[in-house]
Formats: structure tokens, sequence, C-alpha cells
């Protein structure tokens, strides 16, 4: 199988705080990794570091074969980050806001009518601006938004925040079809019991590093 | 490269559809400042019709600057740079995008305060080709330094104080460019309105040669 | 100016450096003495033509110090990607010079008004140098405030190397823009700004005066460069302390991902 992250003792700072502190880990192709760990022990500024957006400043980190500290730009493109914030574009409609997306992808208004119906936003919402959703509505689009970007490596910051229990439940069977297709999840939840059976491998941090790994190799 | 930055301008010329912020916020403050303009000027219509020039510059400069901070308030917003980064957009493009609708925003907000100085200053149009040209290439520069100072000061916490001390001194011969150009073509300046005018596009390029280089690392770290 | 020296274990100076300052202290104490004393009064200006032996070789450091930021961002953008901790020596370099350069822009202003006072019997006149000097001031003073922001420092240098560089294209624009604005239409105003004809004693005071000038310049740039890395050592040994406090976990976590900056 082919390894989509290979971190190696990994120190990442942010500001002029060590958010990695020596992140070991190496995550196959079609894994779906749980990120557990207390507030602050550096789920998010891994997922980040995947993604390339938190600059690694010691160890080597290669994600989908590219070195992250020679060009931490070209691997994105085939990553979906869904951080804390949902990115989106307020004063547009749904419609507006997820056609935007998908071109940006270079897809067309049908995949992105796909993504939103396949997230559950009913197509009455879709003419509504982006402001009148509530919290769940808009981590749904949001959802949407990664999947008309198709990508590689799924990189899943609290992805049930906000949603309802339907909710939680589509988005533990989006993650578990796009990892049966052979895609890679990584994912960072606090909800114990819906993570743990979606998930094939736990990793817990604590620190800036890990601290137990259900399937280290 | 173009059909990207296409997206990215009639992303924010959607956005500033529905908000109405240029249109809605910003003309009329810039309006207002006109007006405010002839109570420091005592109401005196011959400095009125001989400044009206640089009155107009100075009133779409303070407008412009709002709507370049607008401009990159949208993306700091909820986390938007990071989905404009994670994108696979050339940062070119979104240069380039940013800047079409940023001179499109502040067109409009000059097509609002435009006829305003010639009813408020009783002023008339003696070039209406110069007038035209020299709003374009004034307001070209305008859109371009903005695009590059906005993105700069975008991710700080100080931002709404940094953004005009960087980008005034910058955008200052553009002022003095406009001014210059806009009393020849209103007619109370001799001659050399043309020269003027060059003098902005010459700026407006040499900008967008730095900002095509230098914004993918901008935007990746400003 | 070193403000680090004396609290700080480690000192800004060297023999070297010490040698320097008193070099310029000595040097300063001689061009009063020339500028004040030896050389004569001017036949059209009068005593106001001392304040130039400060003035002219003011603006001269001013653009020398920010030619040297130009060049050094320059080279810390060229110095690529892959080693972050390489070339930083540019970035430092680049922040002191403008430092000293904002300073003796400060410097030519003031000595510029006063001098106009005197002569001109006003402040300020929209001269055209004046003026182009004025927004030098204006741009490089945003340019440390862009300096100042703390972030990651080679994110900082490569930010701050980017604005020197725009920085450094517009100085010839603003320059030839309000030069030819202050010429082209009032060409009277020309002869009230006319510089004096210098020779003799007092062209060659005027030429110690700069070298002069440039030890007090060089011997600053040195010590605030080296200010710049004591603060980039003590950054740095805070951050290495922080690690290791966090691998033996006796430092609270703070919040994930909570730094804009």
């Amino acid at each position: 199988m082919s390894i989509v992250v290979d971190f190696r003792d990994v120190v990442a700072v942010a500001g002029s705080f060590p958010v990695l502190t020596g992140v070991d880990v190496r995550i196959d192709a079609g894994e779906l990794v749980l990120l557990s760990g207390a507030n602050g022990a550096g789920k998010t500024s891994l997922l980040r570091a995947c993604a390339g957006l938190q600059p690694v400043s010691a160890g080597s980190a290669e994600v989908l074969g590219y070195d992250l500290r020679v060009d931490r730009r070209a691997p994105r493109r085939y990553i979906g980050l869904l951080g804390h914030e949902n990115c989106l574009y307020r004063d547009l409609r749904v419609r507006e806001h997820i056609e935007f997306r998908a071109s940006v992808a270079g897809l067309k208004m049908s995949d992105a009518s796909d993504s939103l119906a396949r997230v559950g936003l009913d197509d009455r919402l879709w003419s509504a601006p982006v402001a009148a959703l509530s919290a769940g509505q808009r981590r749904k689009l949001a959802i949407a938004s990664i999947i008309v970007s198709r990508p590689r490596l799924w990189l899943l910051d609290e992805p049930h925040a906000a949603l309802d229990s339907e909710g939680r439940l589509t988005m533990n069977s989006i993650m578990e079809e796009v990892a049966s297709l052979g895609a890679t999840v990584v994912f960072a939840s606090h909800d114990k019991e819906l993570s743990e059976q979606l998930a094939s491998r736990v990793i817990t941090m604590s620190n800036g590093r890990l601290t137990e790994d259900s399937g280290a190799s | 490269m173009l059909p990207e930055a296409l997206l990215i301008a009639r992303k924010d010329l959607k956005i500033e559809m529905r908000s109405k912020v240029a249109l809605g916020q910003v003309a009329p403050l810039a309006l207002l400042i006109l007006v405010i303009f002839a109570f420091a000027l005592d109401a005196n219509s011959m400095l009125l019709k001989l400044g009206a020039g640089g009155l107009f510059w100075i009133s779409a400069l303070y407008g412009g600057t709002m709507l370049v901070q607008r401009s990159f308030d949208l993306e700091s917003e909820d986390g938007n740079f990071d989905a404009l980064r994670m994108s696979n957009i050339d940062p070119s493009a979104i240069f380039l995008g940013k800047t079409l609708a940023l001179f499109v925003q502040i067109g409009i907000l000059e097509l609002v305060i435009g006829p305003a100085i010639l009813i408020l200053y009783e002023t008339q149009v003696s070039d209406w080709l110069l007038l035209l040209l020299a709003a374009v290439a004034g307001t070209l520069a305008f859109a371009v330094c903005g695009v590059l100072w906005g993105v700069m000061a975008s991710g700080l916490r100080v931002r709404t104080t940094l953004l005009p001390l960087l980008l005034v001194p910058v955008l200052s011969p553009v002022l003095l460019a406009g001014s210059r150009a806009f009393e020849t073509a209103l007619g109370v300046r001799a001659g050399d309105g043309w020269t003027w005018t060059g003098l902005m596009f010459v700026i407006a390029s040499l900008h967008t040669a730095v900002g095509l280089g230098a914004f993918g690392f901008l935007l990746e770290e400003g | 100016m070193t403000s680090a020296k004396g609290r700080s274990v480690k000192m800004t100076a060297t023999p070297f450096t010490r040698a320097l300052g008193f070099l310029a202290l000595a040097a300063v104490a001689v061009m009063a003495l020339l500028g004040l004393v030896v050389s004569p009064p001017d036949v059209v200006q009068g005593e106001a033509v001392r304040m130039l032996y400060l003035h002219v070789p003011a603006i001269w450091i001013a653009y020398g110090s920010f030619a040297v930021t130009s060049v050094s961002s320059l080279l810390f953008l060229r110095r690529g990607k892959r080693r972050e901790d390489k070339g930083r020596h540019y970035d430092r370099l680049g922040g002191a010079a403008a430092e000293v350069g904002v300073l003796f822009t400060g410097v030519t202003l003031i000595t510029g008004m006063l001098w106009g006072k005197v002569t001109w019997g006003t402040y300020w006149q929209w001269d055209a140098r004046l003026t182009t000097t004025v927004l030098l001031f204006v741009t490089y003073l945003g340019y440390l405030a862009l300096r100042r922001l703390p972030a990651d420092p080679v994110v900082r240098g490569r930010r701050a190397a980017i604005m020197a560089l725009i920085s450094f294209i517009n100085v010839p624009i603003v320059h030839y823009s309000v030069d030819w604005w202050r010429t082209l239409h009032q060409k009277a105003s020309l002869s009230v700004g006319r510089r004096p004809e210098i020779t003799g004693e007092m062209y060659w005071t005027l030429l110690y005066s700069a070298v002069a000038v440039t030890f007090v310049a060089v011997w600053l740039v040195t010590h605030r460069y080296r200010v710049i890395r004591l603060e980039e050592i003590r950054d740095e040994e805070m951050l290495t302390a922080l690690i290791s406090q966090r691998v033996s976990q006796d430092l609270p976590p703070v919040s994930d991902g909570d730094f804009d900056e």
C-alpha cells in the first residue's frame, strides 16, 4: 500500500509556541484514522501540518509523496480540509457558494447538486443566503464543499461538531464511503462513541506528540 | 489563468451585489466627504472648482481604502483564506481576480462621486476622453496597489490601522497624478494631463508585475 | 539605541565597535568644531549654512541605508526556500539599516525645516525634495511598523523584504512625480530653494561631515544588528525551553490552533 502521510519527528511552531513536539506517524492509503486527545493536544495542528498550512520547522514530512519542507503547496490540490471554521462566504446563496467551489475545482454544477444532496441539505435551502443557515446546515455545506473537490486525502477537524444525530450518521457514512473508494481519511473528534466504531485506527495525542497508536506498523 | 481570475472576480462581485457594501455604505460616505470639503473650504466656489480634481481623488482614496479592507475581510472571515490556499487556483489568478473586482467596485464608487463633483462644485468637463482614461488609469493603479497591500495586511490583528499607513504613501503619486490629470480634463489647468495619465498607467503596470510575482508568497504567509 | 547593552549578559559591543564608537564621537566633535567655528558663514545664507553640514550628509546616509535595506532584502528573498534558517543576517541587516535610515530621514527633515525657517522665513515649502523626503519617511515608518508585528521570524522577514522592494520601486516614482509637479508649474519657487554654491573650506567641511556621520551610522547599524540578533537568540532559547518543557509535559496545553499570527 502506498503511504499517504509520512511524518518523522515533526516539530512545528505557531507564533512562538511549539504546537507539534516530535510527531512520528505513517498513514496508508484507504485508512480511516481517528485523532483523539484533549483540547490543545495538537490535533488541529497535525491536520493543518498535513494540509501544508502549518509550516514544519524540524523533522521530515511527506504527504502524498511531496516533501512539505520543500513545497507545502504541491499536495494541496489532492487534499480536502475541513477546519473549525467552515470557509463559507456568508453573503452568497448556498447554490452560488457550492457552484464557486465546484468551478474552482474544475467541476460542473451537477456535481455540486449531487454533493449538496449527499450531505442532506434540503433543496429548498439552495437559494437561501449562507448567513441564514443554522450552524449544522453550514457545517453540511462546508462538507459538501469538500466533496466537490474530490480529495484523495480528507483531513476533518471535528466533522461531527454542530451536526444533529442524523447528520452525524450521514457524515460517518460519507467517511466510510470515500475510504472504501481508496481515499484516506484522518479526522479529529471528541465523540468517542460515534468515532471509534467507524475508525480503522485510533491515534491519541498529548502535548503535541503521539502517545498511543492502535495501528502502529 | 484568466478563467480562474474571472471566477474569483465574479465571486467577489456577486458578494458585493448581495451585500451592497460599496454602493450602500461606502459611496454615501464618499459623497458626504465631498460635502464636508465644502464646509472646510467655506463653500468658496472658486476654491472648490479649482480643487475639484484633487477632492475627487481624496474622496475616492478614502472610500477605496475601505473597499480594499472589505475585499480582504471577506477572505479572513470564516477561514476563507484557507480555502483559497487549499484550492488549485494559481495565486497570480487570485491576484488578478481580486484586482479586477476591486477595479469594478472602486469604479462604481467613482461613478457616484464623479457626477456629484460636477453638480456640487459646478465644474465642467472640457476633455471627456482624458477624464475617462485618467479615471481608468488611477482606478487601476489603486486596485492593484490595494490588493497587494491588502493581502499583506490581511492576516494581521492590526490590519485596519496598518493598511492605510502602508497604502497611502504608495498611492500618493497616483493621487498627485490623478488630481493634475483631472484638473486638465476639467479645464482648470493647461496642458500635461495626458502625461500624468501615462504615469498612472506606468505605476499600475509596475505594481502588477510585482503582484504577479509576489502574491503567491503573500497569500501563503501574509 | 543600544538598550540591551548593560542589562543583558551578552553585549552588543566588541573592541572593534568600541573603537569605532570613540572614533565616531571624536569625529563628530571635530565636525562641530569645523562646522560651527572654523568654516566661514555663507555670503548669501549667513550662519544658516552651518545646518547643511548635518542636513546634507544625513540625507546621503538615509538614502544609503535604504539602499542597503533594498539590497539585503533582495538577497534575503533570493536565498531560496529550502534552508529556512540560512540568510537571516540579510533580514537583520535590512531591518537595522532601515531603522537608521528612518532616523536620519528625520534628522534631514528637522534640519531642513530649521534651515528653511532661517533662509526662506518659513518652516515648510512645497519644495520637491522636502515633499519627497516626508513621503519616504512615512513609507519606511510603515516598513518598520510591519517589522515590529509578531510573527514567525522567517515569515516576517520575507514579508518585510517584499515590502522593502516595493518601497524601493516607489522611491523613484514618488521622487520624479513630486519633482515634476513642483518644477513644471511653479518655476518661480525654484530660485527660493536654490542651494548655495559650496567651495573651499565649506566644501571640505561638508565632505568631512559626511565621513563623520557615516561613522555614526555604521556604529548604529552594527549595534542595532546585534540587538536584533540577541532578540532572536532570546526567542530561540525560549522556544527550545518551551519544547523541552512540553515534551516533559509540565506545560499546560493552550487552545489548539489559536494563532492567527
